[in-house]
């Protein structure tokens, strides 16, 4: 756990489907092979959609935690 | 991860509001997902390549559709209004007034609009492909779409779609 070191934190509160997915996307994008992102999303359907979308995408999904009234994420890009 | 890509192919056959969500949703979903998405706009769908985008809610054509109230307290907010859409349809400004409401009550609840939508999908690559067969039909011209439009008729989506993981039609 402690040498995940976060390099960047997307705030996607209040934002339903698709953009959580969308706006991870472009934000890992932008970011170093080994980098970790931390996302915050307060849509319900987030935690299945990330999974999803980490297991399509081949980046990995560090964490997906229901915080209740909000869902944090830590993901780690791959490639 | 495979090496290729999967690809999802898309009909948008619809110009509403309501309806012009699910390709646009799905699309950017799967692009985001490092997939091939393309997306043939033809008949009723077609408008939604236009630069000046004009969708609006049909009430008319969906009598089942739910009716929110975007404004007072949760109670009455959560109130479905039956439409009698006989009736309602034929009122003149009803259209607007539907498509207003539905637009509040989506930007209320975090849904992006359908300009947004498609700005997104062209960022990330989106193949969008305009009907010529339909541009012919209702007179439309290239110039009134957005200059990342495709123009291609129904050879040229099949082809995309020919080994395409998902297709679907809207």
């Amino acid at each position: 756990m402690s040498d995940i070191k976060v390099v960047k934190t997307l705030d996607n509160s209040g934002l339903s489907c698709p953009m959580p997915v969308v706006k991870t996307k472009k934000a890992i994008k932008d970011m170093e092979i080994g980098d970790v992102l931390e996302m915050i999303s307060t849509d319900p359907g987030s935690i299945p959609d990330m999974e999803a979308w980490a297991r399509q995408t081949g980046h990995e999904l560090l964490e997906a935690h229901d915080e209740g009234d909000k869902y944090r994420f830590l993901i780690k890009k791959t490639h | 991860m495979d090496d290729k890509p999967k690809k999802l192919a898309l009909i948008a056959s619809q110009g509403t509001l309501d309806w012009a969500y699910p390709p646009f949703i799905l699309a950017t979903a799967a692009a985001s997902m490092d997939w091939d998405v393309a997306i043939f706009f033809t008949f009723y769908g077609l408008p939604l390549l236009k630069k000046d985008l004009k969708a609006q809610v049909s009430p008319a054509s969906n009598p089942a559709m739910p009716m929110k109230m975007p404004f007072g307290g949760e109670s009455f907010r959560n109130i479905n209004w039956p439409m009698p859409n006989i009736l309602m349809s034929n009122m003149p400004g009803f259209e607007a007034m539907a498509t207003s409401l539905m637009k509040k009550t989506f930007k209320d609840k975090g849904v992006a609009s359908i300009e947004e939508l498609r700005e997104m999908a062209v960022e990330l690559d989106v193949k969008m492909i305009g009907c010529q067969m339909t541009m012919d039909v209702f007179g439309f011209k290239k110039e009134e779409f957005i200059e990342e439009a495709d123009i291609g008729g129904a050879a040229t989506f099949l082809e995309f779609a020919a080994d395409s993981n998902v297709s679907l039609f809207v």
